[in-house]
Protein backbone atom coordinates (compact mmCIF):
# COMPACT_ATOMS: atom_id res chain seq x y z
CA UNK A 1 0.00 0.00 0.00
CA UNK A 2 1.07 4.10 -1.00
CA UNK A 3 0.00 6.95 0.67
CA UNK A 4 -0.48 9.97 -1.94
CA UNK A 5 -2.13 12.92 -0.41
CA UNK A 6 -2.65 16.10 -2.28
CA UNK A 7 -1.81 19.65 -0.44
CA UNK A 8 -2.98 21.79 -3.55
CA UNK A 9 -6.40 22.00 -5.36
CA UNK A 10 -5.31 25.42 -7.52
CA UNK A 11 -2.56 27.75 -7.05
CA UNK A 12 -4.10 29.72 -4.55
CA UNK A 13 -5.14 27.37 -2.45
CA UNK A 14 -4.38 27.03 1.34
CA UNK A 15 -0.54 27.53 1.75
CA UNK A 16 -0.64 25.37 5.00
CA UNK A 17 -2.02 22.37 3.54
CA UNK A 18 0.74 20.30 1.89
CA UNK A 19 3.23 21.49 4.97
CA UNK A 20 0.22 19.44 7.64
CA UNK A 21 -0.07 16.64 5.37
CA UNK A 22 4.07 16.02 5.88
CA UNK A 23 3.89 17.13 9.25
CA UNK A 24 0.22 15.65 10.52
CA UNK A 25 1.06 11.71 9.79
CA UNK A 26 2.50 9.37 7.36
CA UNK A 27 2.71 9.98 3.76
CA UNK A 28 4.50 8.49 0.85
CA UNK A 29 3.94 10.79 -1.83
CA UNK A 30 2.72 14.71 -1.62
CA UNK A 31 0.77 15.68 -5.04
CA UNK A 32 0.27 19.04 -5.72
CA UNK A 33 -2.16 20.82 -8.65
CA UNK A 34 -1.76 24.21 -9.31
CA UNK A 35 -3.05 24.49 -12.54
CA UNK A 36 -5.81 25.61 -14.20
CA UNK A 37 -6.79 26.30 -17.09
CA UNK A 38 -6.54 30.29 -16.82
CA UNK A 39 -2.95 29.71 -15.03
CA UNK A 40 -1.16 28.38 -18.31
CA UNK A 41 -2.12 32.40 -19.75
CA UNK A 42 -0.77 34.04 -16.34
CA UNK A 43 2.33 32.10 -16.38
CA UNK A 44 3.00 32.52 -20.03
CA UNK A 45 2.52 36.70 -19.54
CA UNK A 46 4.92 36.45 -16.45
CA UNK A 47 7.66 34.48 -18.77
CA UNK A 48 7.60 37.17 -21.46
CA UNK A 49 8.31 39.62 -19.23
CA UNK A 50 11.01 37.86 -17.30
CA UNK A 51 12.24 34.78 -18.85
CA UNK A 52 13.21 33.05 -15.08
CA UNK A 53 9.45 33.26 -14.76
CA UNK A 54 6.47 31.27 -16.12
CA UNK A 55 5.87 28.68 -13.20
CA UNK A 56 4.26 28.75 -9.29
CA UNK A 57 5.92 31.00 -7.73
CA UNK A 58 4.48 29.14 -4.62
CA UNK A 59 6.42 25.91 -5.03
CA UNK A 60 9.67 26.50 -4.28
CA UNK A 61 9.08 28.61 -0.85
CA UNK A 62 6.90 25.89 -0.17
CA UNK A 63 9.59 22.63 -1.40
CA UNK A 64 12.29 24.49 0.86
CA UNK A 65 9.81 24.64 3.80
CA UNK A 66 9.50 21.12 3.86
CA UNK A 67 12.85 20.02 2.68
CA UNK A 68 14.21 18.47 5.78
CA UNK A 69 10.96 16.96 6.53
CA UNK A 70 10.57 15.12 3.07
CA UNK A 71 14.25 13.97 3.36
CA UNK A 72 13.79 12.51 6.35
CA UNK A 73 10.58 10.55 5.77
CA UNK A 74 11.77 9.91 2.14
CA UNK A 75 8.81 11.77 0.81
CA UNK A 76 8.33 12.28 -2.66
CA UNK A 77 6.70 15.19 -4.58
CA UNK A 78 5.00 15.64 -7.50
CA UNK A 79 3.44 18.91 -8.77
CA UNK A 80 2.58 20.72 -12.30
CA UNK A 81 3.84 23.68 -10.47
CA UNK A 82 5.94 23.83 -13.85
CA UNK A 83 3.24 26.35 -15.89
CA UNK A 84 5.52 27.14 -18.95
CA UNK A 85 8.21 27.07 -17.48
CA UNK A 86 9.44 23.83 -15.48
CA UNK A 87 12.97 24.01 -15.98
CA UNK A 88 13.02 27.59 -14.15
CA UNK A 89 10.89 26.09 -11.34
CA UNK A 90 13.47 23.49 -10.92
CA UNK A 91 16.34 25.22 -10.85
CA UNK A 92 14.70 27.92 -8.01
CA UNK A 93 14.00 24.77 -6.19
CA UNK A 94 18.01 23.63 -6.60
CA UNK A 95 19.26 27.50 -5.33
CA UNK A 96 16.78 26.94 -2.51
CA UNK A 97 17.93 23.00 -1.81
CA UNK A 98 21.03 22.27 -3.36
CA UNK A 99 20.79 18.35 -1.67
CA UNK A 100 17.59 17.31 -3.51
CA UNK A 101 17.06 15.66 -6.65
CA UNK A 102 15.19 17.42 -8.62
CA UNK A 103 13.49 15.80 -12.42
CA UNK A 104 11.17 18.30 -14.67
CA UNK A 105 8.96 16.62 -17.16
CA UNK A 106 9.14 18.71 -20.31
CA UNK A 107 6.81 18.15 -24.06
CA UNK A 108 3.57 19.35 -23.16
CA UNK A 109 4.26 23.28 -24.72
CA UNK A 110 3.57 23.52 -27.80
CA UNK A 111 3.64 26.62 -27.93
CA UNK A 112 6.82 27.83 -29.49
CA UNK A 113 6.04 25.22 -32.31
CA UNK A 114 2.39 26.37 -32.99
CA UNK A 115 3.12 28.15 -36.80
CA UNK A 116 5.13 24.76 -37.29
CA UNK A 117 2.42 22.51 -36.53
CA UNK A 118 -0.42 25.01 -38.08
CA UNK A 119 1.83 24.99 -41.16
CA UNK A 120 1.85 21.08 -41.59
CA UNK A 121 -2.47 21.14 -41.34
CA UNK A 122 -2.51 20.63 -37.79
CA UNK A 123 -5.23 22.38 -37.01
CA UNK A 124 -6.05 22.45 -33.69
CA UNK A 125 -9.44 23.80 -34.26
CA UNK A 126 -11.83 24.59 -31.56
CA UNK A 127 -13.42 21.69 -29.71
CA UNK A 128 -16.63 23.69 -29.02
CA UNK A 129 -17.18 25.24 -32.31
CA UNK A 130 -14.99 23.86 -34.30
CA UNK A 131 -13.34 27.27 -35.62
CA UNK A 132 -9.32 26.89 -36.66
CA UNK A 133 -6.51 27.74 -34.50
CA UNK A 134 -5.43 30.55 -37.48
CA UNK A 135 -8.30 32.51 -36.68
CA UNK A 136 -7.21 33.81 -33.70
CA UNK A 137 -3.25 33.07 -33.83
CA UNK A 138 -2.08 36.59 -33.38
CA UNK A 139 -3.77 36.40 -30.27
CA UNK A 140 -2.85 33.18 -28.72
CA UNK A 141 -1.04 33.64 -25.45
CA UNK A 142 -0.44 30.16 -24.51
CA UNK A 143 -0.74 26.37 -25.72
CA UNK A 144 -0.58 23.01 -24.45
CA UNK A 145 -1.03 19.72 -24.71
CA UNK A 146 -2.06 17.46 -21.73
CA UNK A 147 0.12 14.53 -20.74
CA UNK A 148 -0.72 12.04 -18.98
CA UNK A 149 0.77 10.19 -15.82
CA UNK A 150 3.29 7.83 -17.58
CA UNK A 151 6.09 10.44 -17.93
CA UNK A 152 5.77 11.53 -14.73
CA UNK A 153 6.69 7.76 -13.71
CA UNK A 154 9.38 8.06 -15.62
CA UNK A 155 10.39 11.30 -13.98
CA UNK A 156 10.21 9.39 -10.36
CA UNK A 157 12.19 6.52 -11.93
CA UNK A 158 15.18 9.04 -12.23
CA UNK A 159 15.30 8.78 -8.03
CA UNK A 160 13.98 12.50 -7.59
CA UNK A 161 13.08 13.93 -4.61
CA UNK A 162 10.50 16.47 -6.47
CA UNK A 163 8.81 16.01 -10.08
CA UNK A 164 8.35 19.32 -11.55
CA UNK A 165 5.46 19.17 -14.63
CA UNK A 166 3.79 21.50 -16.93
CA UNK A 167 0.63 20.60 -18.04
CA UNK A 168 0.12 17.30 -16.68
CA UNK A 169 -3.27 16.36 -16.24
CA UNK A 170 -4.79 16.61 -12.38
CA UNK A 171 -5.54 13.03 -12.56
CA UNK A 172 -1.77 12.40 -13.85
CA UNK A 173 -0.35 13.80 -10.58
CA UNK A 174 -2.15 10.84 -8.54
CA UNK A 175 -1.84 8.11 -11.15
CA UNK A 176 1.89 8.28 -11.57
CA UNK A 177 2.90 7.09 -7.70
CA UNK A 178 1.05 3.71 -8.54
CA UNK A 179 2.29 3.38 -11.80
CA UNK A 180 5.77 3.80 -10.72
CA UNK A 181 5.26 1.76 -7.85
CA UNK A 182 3.02 -1.03 -8.72
CA UNK A 183 4.76 -1.32 -12.31
CA UNK A 184 1.36 -1.05 -13.72
CA UNK A 185 2.04 -1.01 -17.84
CA UNK A 186 0.12 0.84 -20.70
CA UNK A 187 -2.73 -1.12 -21.21
CA UNK A 188 -3.99 -2.27 -18.02
CA UNK A 189 -6.80 -0.16 -18.34
CA UNK A 190 -9.19 -1.11 -15.02
CA UNK A 191 -6.07 -0.18 -13.03
CA UNK A 192 -5.38 3.01 -14.20
CA UNK A 193 -8.98 3.96 -14.43
CA UNK A 194 -8.98 3.10 -10.74
CA UNK A 195 -5.77 5.60 -10.10
CA UNK A 196 -7.17 8.04 -12.13
CA UNK A 197 -10.19 7.90 -10.68
CA UNK A 198 -8.85 8.22 -7.07
CA UNK A 199 -7.05 11.61 -8.27
CA UNK A 200 -10.50 12.99 -9.78
CA UNK A 201 -11.68 12.27 -5.93
CA UNK A 202 -8.22 14.31 -4.79
CA UNK A 203 -7.65 16.59 -7.46
CA UNK A 204 -9.66 20.00 -5.82
CA UNK A 205 -8.25 18.72 -1.97
CA UNK A 206 -10.40 19.08 0.53
CA UNK A 207 -13.40 19.11 -1.68
CA UNK A 208 -13.31 15.54 -0.88
CA UNK A 209 -12.34 16.17 3.14
CA UNK A 210 -15.66 18.14 3.95
CA UNK A 211 -14.71 21.20 2.36
CA UNK A 212 -18.01 22.76 -0.30
CA UNK A 213 -20.25 19.75 0.89
CA UNK A 214 -23.80 20.18 1.06
CA UNK A 215 -24.44 17.11 4.09
CA UNK A 216 -25.07 18.53 7.25
CA UNK A 217 -22.18 21.00 6.53
CA UNK A 218 -23.16 22.39 10.14
CA UNK A 219 -21.74 19.43 11.99
CA UNK A 220 -18.86 18.84 9.99
CA UNK A 221 -15.87 19.65 12.72
CA UNK A 222 -13.00 21.70 12.61
CA UNK A 223 -13.03 23.59 9.16
CA UNK A 224 -10.06 25.52 10.47
CA UNK A 225 -8.08 22.06 10.53
CA UNK A 226 -9.56 20.71 7.44
CA UNK A 227 -7.49 17.37 6.62
CA UNK A 228 -6.29 17.23 2.86
CA UNK A 229 -7.24 13.77 1.62
CA UNK A 230 -4.61 11.08 1.44
CA UNK A 231 -5.09 8.31 -0.80
CA UNK A 232 -4.17 4.77 0.32
CA UNK A 233 -3.30 3.24 -3.19
CA UNK A 234 -3.38 -1.27 -3.57
CA UNK A 235 -1.04 -3.16 -6.14
CA UNK A 236 -4.80 -4.56 -7.11
CA UNK A 237 -6.24 -0.89 -8.11
CA UNK A 238 -8.45 -0.94 -5.20
CA UNK A 239 -8.15 2.50 -2.77
CA UNK A 240 -9.46 3.80 -0.08
CA UNK A 241 -9.95 8.10 0.64
CA UNK A 242 -9.27 9.25 4.09
CA UNK A 243 -7.08 11.62 6.09
CA UNK A 244 -4.32 12.31 9.03
CA UNK A 245 -6.67 11.60 12.20
CA UNK A 246 -6.98 14.54 14.35
CA UNK A 247 -7.78 16.90 11.45
CA UNK A 248 -10.85 18.86 10.75
CA UNK A 249 -13.32 17.72 8.28
CA UNK A 250 -15.08 14.57 7.32
CA UNK A 251 -14.69 12.11 4.80
CA UNK A 252 -18.11 9.35 4.43
CA UNK A 253 -19.83 7.84 1.36
CA UNK A 254 -21.62 11.02 0.55
CA UNK A 255 -18.93 13.62 0.60
CA UNK A 256 -16.68 11.23 -1.79
CA UNK A 257 -19.85 10.62 -3.92
CA UNK A 258 -20.46 14.45 -4.21
CA UNK A 259 -16.92 15.08 -5.68
CA UNK A 260 -16.59 11.94 -7.86
CA UNK A 261 -19.69 14.01 -9.53
CA UNK A 262 -18.03 17.03 -9.46
CA UNK A 263 -17.48 18.60 -12.90
CA UNK A 264 -18.04 15.26 -14.34
CA UNK A 265 -19.50 15.11 -18.33
CA UNK A 266 -20.51 11.34 -19.40
CA UNK A 267 -19.59 8.84 -16.67
CA UNK A 268 -18.98 6.18 -18.62
CA UNK A 269 -16.54 7.94 -20.49
CA UNK A 270 -13.70 9.85 -18.20
CA UNK A 271 -10.89 10.74 -21.11
CA UNK A 272 -7.42 10.86 -19.93
CA UNK A 273 -4.41 10.51 -21.80
CA UNK A 274 -3.43 7.52 -20.33
CA UNK A 275 -7.24 5.72 -20.73
CA UNK A 276 -11.09 5.86 -20.62
CA UNK A 277 -12.45 5.89 -16.93
CA UNK A 278 -16.04 4.60 -16.29
CA UNK A 279 -17.39 6.07 -13.43
CA UNK A 280 -20.80 3.67 -13.65
CA UNK A 281 -18.13 0.90 -12.67
CA UNK A 282 -17.37 1.89 -8.90
CA UNK A 283 -17.93 0.19 -5.56
CA UNK A 284 -18.11 3.19 -3.28
CA UNK A 285 -18.69 1.67 1.16
CA UNK A 286 -17.76 3.37 4.23
CA UNK A 287 -14.69 1.55 5.98
CA UNK A 288 -14.50 2.88 9.18
CA UNK A 289 -14.62 6.92 10.51
CA UNK A 290 -13.32 9.26 8.29
CA UNK A 291 -12.53 6.46 5.82
CA UNK A 292 -14.22 5.67 2.35
CA UNK A 293 -13.30 2.42 -0.12
CA UNK A 294 -13.58 2.35 -3.90
CA UNK A 295 -13.27 -1.25 -5.75
CA UNK A 296 -14.38 -2.46 -9.11
CA UNK A 297 -13.32 0.50 -11.26
CA UNK A 298 -13.44 -0.95 -15.09
CA UNK A 299 -11.60 1.21 -17.41
CA UNK A 300 -10.80 1.07 -21.71
CA UNK A 301 -8.12 1.98 -23.86
CA UNK A 302 -6.83 5.78 -24.11
CA UNK A 303 -8.05 7.75 -27.09
CA UNK A 304 -5.56 8.21 -29.84
CA UNK A 305 -5.45 12.17 -29.58
CA UNK A 306 -4.56 14.33 -26.58
CA UNK A 307 -6.37 17.39 -25.41
CA UNK A 308 -4.97 20.97 -26.13
CA UNK A 309 -5.63 23.98 -23.91
CA UNK A 310 -4.51 27.03 -25.58
CA UNK A 311 -5.34 31.14 -24.51
CA UNK A 312 -5.91 34.29 -26.26
CA UNK A 313 -7.11 37.65 -25.59
CA UNK A 314 -10.44 38.51 -26.51
CA UNK A 315 -11.57 41.52 -25.77
CA UNK A 316 -12.19 43.69 -22.32
CA UNK A 317 -14.52 43.68 -19.75
CA UNK A 318 -15.50 45.13 -16.30
CA UNK A 319 -18.27 44.61 -13.52
CA UNK A 320 -19.46 47.67 -11.40
CA UNK A 321 -21.76 47.65 -8.28
CA UNK A 322 -23.96 49.49 -6.23
CA UNK A 323 -25.78 48.79 -2.73
CA UNK A 324 -29.19 50.09 -2.38
CA UNK A 325 -30.65 49.52 0.98
CA UNK A 326 -34.49 49.30 2.15
CA UNK A 327 -37.55 50.47 1.11
CA UNK A 328 -37.79 49.13 -2.64
CA UNK A 329 -34.18 48.33 -2.75
CA UNK A 330 -34.91 45.64 -5.47
CA UNK A 331 -37.07 48.23 -7.20
CA UNK A 332 -33.83 51.65 -6.68
CA UNK A 333 -31.58 48.81 -8.21
CA UNK A 334 -33.53 47.63 -11.28
CA UNK A 335 -34.11 51.75 -11.88
CA UNK A 336 -30.67 52.52 -11.85
CA UNK A 337 -30.10 49.22 -14.38
CA UNK A 338 -32.33 51.36 -16.40
CA UNK A 339 -30.74 54.38 -16.07
CA UNK A 340 -26.98 53.35 -16.83
CA UNK A 341 -28.83 51.43 -20.08
CA UNK A 342 -30.50 54.82 -21.37
CA UNK A 343 -27.11 56.39 -20.89
CA UNK A 344 -25.09 54.50 -22.31
CA UNK A 345 -27.41 53.86 -25.75
CA UNK A 346 -27.73 57.93 -25.53
CA UNK A 347 -23.52 57.70 -25.93
CA UNK A 348 -24.07 55.32 -28.47
CA UNK A 349 -21.74 52.62 -27.21
CA UNK A 350 -22.53 48.91 -27.97
CA UNK A 351 -21.16 45.70 -26.64
CA UNK A 352 -20.69 42.24 -27.07
CA UNK A 353 -22.53 41.75 -24.02
CA UNK A 354 -24.27 43.34 -21.06
CA UNK A 355 -25.42 41.74 -18.17
CA UNK A 356 -26.92 42.40 -14.58
CA UNK A 357 -27.73 40.93 -11.74
CA UNK A 358 -29.65 41.46 -8.55
CA UNK A 359 -27.47 40.08 -5.56
CA UNK A 360 -29.54 39.44 -2.87
CA UNK A 361 -32.96 38.77 -4.74
CA UNK A 362 -31.82 35.59 -7.02
CA UNK A 363 -28.74 36.36 -8.72
CA UNK A 364 -27.66 32.88 -8.21
CA UNK A 365 -30.45 31.09 -8.42
CA UNK A 366 -32.26 32.79 -11.23
CA UNK A 367 -36.00 31.55 -11.31
CA UNK A 368 -35.02 28.80 -9.09
CA UNK A 369 -35.05 31.61 -6.16
CA UNK A 370 -37.78 32.71 -3.93
CA UNK A 371 -36.82 36.37 -3.66
CA UNK A 372 -37.36 37.65 0.14
CA UNK A 373 -40.31 40.66 -0.10
CA UNK A 374 -38.12 43.58 0.43
CA UNK A 375 -34.73 43.03 1.38
CA UNK A 376 -32.46 45.04 3.70
CA UNK A 377 -30.30 45.99 0.89
CA UNK A 378 -29.63 44.39 -2.65
CA UNK A 379 -26.39 45.07 -4.62
CA UNK A 380 -26.84 46.05 -8.20
CA UNK A 381 -23.84 44.28 -10.51
CA UNK A 382 -23.74 45.43 -14.15
CA UNK A 383 -20.74 43.95 -16.40
CA UNK A 384 -20.01 44.59 -20.00
CA UNK A 385 -18.10 42.84 -22.43
CA UNK A 386 -16.60 43.97 -25.97
CA UNK A 387 -13.46 44.33 -27.93
CA UNK A 388 -13.39 48.30 -27.87
CA UNK A 389 -11.56 48.90 -24.84
CA UNK A 390 -12.63 52.11 -24.64
CA UNK A 391 -15.91 51.79 -24.39
CA UNK A 392 -15.60 49.22 -21.55
CA UNK A 393 -13.38 52.37 -19.55
CA UNK A 394 -16.62 54.75 -20.37
CA UNK A 395 -19.06 52.05 -18.94
CA UNK A 396 -16.87 52.18 -15.95
CA UNK A 397 -17.74 56.04 -15.17
CA UNK A 398 -21.20 55.54 -15.70
CA UNK A 399 -22.06 53.48 -11.73
CA UNK A 400 -20.57 56.39 -9.50
CA UNK A 401 -23.01 59.38 -10.41
CA UNK A 402 -25.72 57.22 -9.71
CA UNK A 403 -24.97 58.34 -5.82
CA UNK A 404 -25.91 61.84 -6.66
CA UNK A 405 -27.89 61.80 -9.62
CA UNK A 406 -30.22 58.68 -9.05
CA UNK A 407 -32.53 56.47 -7.33
CA UNK A 408 -31.54 57.11 -3.27
CA UNK A 409 -30.17 54.98 -0.71
CA UNK A 410 -27.09 54.19 -3.43
CA UNK A 411 -23.64 52.98 -1.72
CA UNK A 412 -20.99 50.57 -1.02
CA UNK A 413 -19.02 52.35 -4.23
CA UNK A 414 -15.54 51.39 -2.93
CA UNK A 415 -12.51 52.05 -4.39
CA UNK A 416 -14.50 54.24 -7.42
CA UNK A 417 -14.86 52.95 -10.68
CA UNK A 418 -14.54 49.51 -11.46
CA UNK A 419 -11.36 48.36 -13.18
CA UNK A 420 -10.91 47.19 -16.78
CA UNK A 421 -9.69 43.84 -17.17
CA UNK A 422 -8.37 41.97 -20.69
CA UNK A 423 -10.10 38.75 -21.14
CA UNK A 424 -8.30 35.73 -21.47
CA UNK A 425 -10.35 33.00 -23.58
CA UNK A 426 -9.90 29.49 -23.80
CA UNK A 427 -9.64 27.23 -26.74
CA UNK A 428 -9.25 23.47 -25.87
CA UNK A 429 -8.39 21.50 -28.84
CA UNK A 430 -7.26 18.09 -29.95
CA UNK A 431 -4.14 16.95 -30.98
CA UNK A 432 -2.98 13.31 -32.63
CA UNK A 433 -0.82 11.91 -29.59
CA UNK A 434 2.34 11.46 -32.11
CA UNK A 435 2.72 15.24 -32.33
CA UNK A 436 3.81 15.45 -28.35
CA UNK A 437 7.09 13.70 -27.02
CA UNK A 438 7.71 14.07 -23.57
CA UNK A 439 11.41 14.40 -22.05
CA UNK A 440 12.67 13.73 -18.47
CA UNK A 441 15.63 15.20 -17.11
CA UNK A 442 17.38 15.55 -13.74
CA UNK A 443 18.96 19.31 -13.51
CA UNK A 444 21.50 19.94 -11.91
CA UNK B 1 -47.56 14.02 -1.90
CA UNK B 2 -45.08 16.73 -2.74
CA UNK B 3 -41.88 17.14 -1.48
CA UNK B 4 -38.57 19.11 -1.89
CA UNK B 5 -36.01 17.07 -3.86
CA UNK B 6 -33.38 18.07 -1.19
CA UNK B 7 -35.23 15.98 1.99
CA UNK B 8 -33.96 12.97 -0.01
CA UNK B 9 -31.05 14.05 -1.83
CA UNK B 10 -28.08 16.20 -1.91
CA UNK B 11 -25.91 17.81 -5.01
CA UNK B 12 -22.91 19.68 -6.24
CA UNK B 13 -21.92 20.97 -9.05
CA UNK B 14 -19.31 22.44 -11.27
CA UNK B 15 -18.47 24.16 -14.88
CA UNK B 16 -17.38 22.69 -17.92
CA UNK B 17 -16.77 26.05 -19.86
CA UNK B 18 -20.24 27.73 -20.72
CA UNK B 19 -21.94 24.37 -19.49
CA UNK B 20 -22.67 23.72 -15.42
CA UNK B 21 -22.90 20.13 -14.39
CA UNK B 22 -25.06 19.45 -11.34
CA UNK B 23 -24.63 15.71 -9.49
CA UNK B 24 -27.93 14.84 -7.42
CA UNK B 25 -27.29 12.14 -5.11
CA UNK B 26 -29.91 10.32 -2.78
CA UNK B 27 -29.06 9.71 0.88
CA UNK B 28 -30.61 6.27 0.82
CA UNK B 29 -30.36 4.23 -2.48
CA UNK B 30 -33.84 3.45 -1.90
CA UNK B 31 -34.99 6.11 -3.12
CA UNK B 32 -32.73 6.40 -6.45
CA UNK B 33 -35.96 5.15 -8.79
CA UNK B 34 -37.75 7.62 -6.95
CA UNK B 35 -35.08 10.74 -8.93
CA UNK B 36 -34.87 8.89 -11.88
CA UNK B 37 -38.51 8.97 -12.14
CA UNK B 38 -38.93 12.30 -10.89
CA UNK B 39 -35.49 14.51 -11.62
CA UNK B 40 -35.75 14.26 -15.62
CA UNK B 41 -34.01 16.44 -17.77
CA UNK B 42 -37.35 18.19 -18.90
CA UNK B 43 -38.30 18.99 -15.26
CA UNK B 44 -34.15 20.34 -14.85
CA UNK B 45 -34.42 22.10 -17.72
CA UNK B 46 -37.88 24.15 -16.15
CA UNK B 47 -36.63 24.49 -12.76
CA UNK B 48 -34.06 26.53 -14.09
CA UNK B 49 -35.64 28.55 -16.70
CA UNK B 50 -33.86 31.08 -18.36
CA UNK B 51 -30.60 30.32 -16.88
CA UNK B 52 -30.20 27.87 -18.89
CA UNK B 53 -29.62 28.70 -22.94
CA UNK B 54 -29.54 25.22 -24.18
CA UNK B 55 -30.79 21.77 -23.34
CA UNK B 56 -30.27 19.56 -20.38
CA UNK B 57 -28.75 16.56 -20.95
CA UNK B 58 -29.02 13.29 -17.94
CA UNK B 59 -27.06 10.50 -16.95
CA UNK B 60 -27.70 7.79 -14.59
CA UNK B 61 -24.78 6.83 -12.28
CA UNK B 62 -27.56 3.98 -10.22
CA UNK B 63 -24.07 2.73 -8.49
CA UNK B 64 -23.98 5.49 -6.55
CA UNK B 65 -27.31 6.70 -6.62
CA UNK B 66 -26.95 9.61 -8.58
CA UNK B 67 -27.91 11.88 -11.68
CA UNK B 68 -25.81 14.17 -13.29
CA UNK B 69 -27.29 16.75 -15.37
CA UNK B 70 -25.36 18.77 -18.08
CA UNK B 71 -26.82 22.32 -18.35
CA UNK B 72 -25.56 23.88 -21.42
CA UNK B 73 -25.53 27.30 -22.29
CA UNK B 74 -25.92 28.26 -18.50
CA UNK B 75 -23.29 30.32 -17.91
CA UNK B 76 -23.10 33.28 -19.36
CA UNK B 77 -20.14 32.40 -22.42
CA UNK B 78 -18.30 30.64 -19.21
CA UNK B 79 -15.15 30.64 -17.68
CA UNK B 80 -13.41 34.32 -18.18
CA UNK B 81 -16.21 35.63 -20.38
CA UNK B 82 -19.05 35.59 -18.22
CA UNK B 83 -20.47 38.38 -16.24
CA UNK B 84 -22.04 36.00 -13.89
CA UNK B 85 -21.29 36.44 -9.92
CA UNK B 86 -21.75 32.31 -10.67
CA UNK B 87 -20.07 32.06 -13.62
CA UNK B 88 -19.03 29.05 -12.37
CA UNK B 89 -22.11 27.50 -11.50
CA UNK B 90 -20.88 26.69 -8.29
CA UNK B 91 -24.29 27.30 -6.73
CA UNK B 92 -26.79 25.44 -8.96
CA UNK B 93 -26.66 22.29 -6.78
CA UNK B 94 -28.23 24.56 -4.02
CA UNK B 95 -30.96 25.24 -6.58
CA UNK B 96 -31.92 22.19 -7.47
CA UNK B 97 -32.63 21.05 -4.21
CA UNK B 98 -35.42 23.24 -4.42
CA UNK B 99 -37.16 21.55 -7.10
CA UNK B 100 -40.35 19.59 -5.91
CA UNK B 101 -41.22 16.17 -6.53
CA UNK B 102 -44.20 13.89 -6.30
CA UNK B 103 -43.58 10.85 -4.18
CA UNK B 104 -45.64 8.39 -2.82
CA UNK B 105 -45.41 7.98 0.97
CA UNK B 106 -44.61 4.82 0.79
CA UNK B 107 -41.55 5.78 -1.01
CA UNK B 108 -39.95 7.90 1.53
Amino acid sequence: MIRIANGQGFWGDWLEAPVRLVEDGPVDYLILDYLAEITMSIVQKQKLENPALGYARDFPPLIARIARRIRERNIRVVANAGGVNPRACAREIRRLCPDLRVAVVEGDDIYPRLDEMLGRGVELRNMETGAPLDQVRDRVLSANAYIGAFPLAEALATGADVVVAGRCTDTGLALAPMIHRFGWTETQWDLLAAGTIAGHIVECGAQCTGGNCQVDWTSIPDFANIGYPIIEAEPDGSFAITKHPGTGGRINSHVVKEQLLYELGDPRAYITPDCVADFTSIRLSDDGPDRVRLTGIRGGPRPPMLKVSASYTDGWKAIGTLVYSWPDAVAKAQAADRIVRERLRRLGLAFDALHTEFLGAGACHGPAAVPAADPPEVQLRIGVRGQDRKAVERFTRELIPLVLNGPPTATGFGDGKPPVREIVAYWPALVPREEIVTRVEVVE
Amino acid sequence: MRIELGRIAHARSGDKGDMANVGVIVYDERHYPVIEREVTAERVKQHFGALVEGSVKRYELPNLGALNFLLEGSLGGGGTLSLRVDAQGKTFGAAVLRMEIDVAEEEL
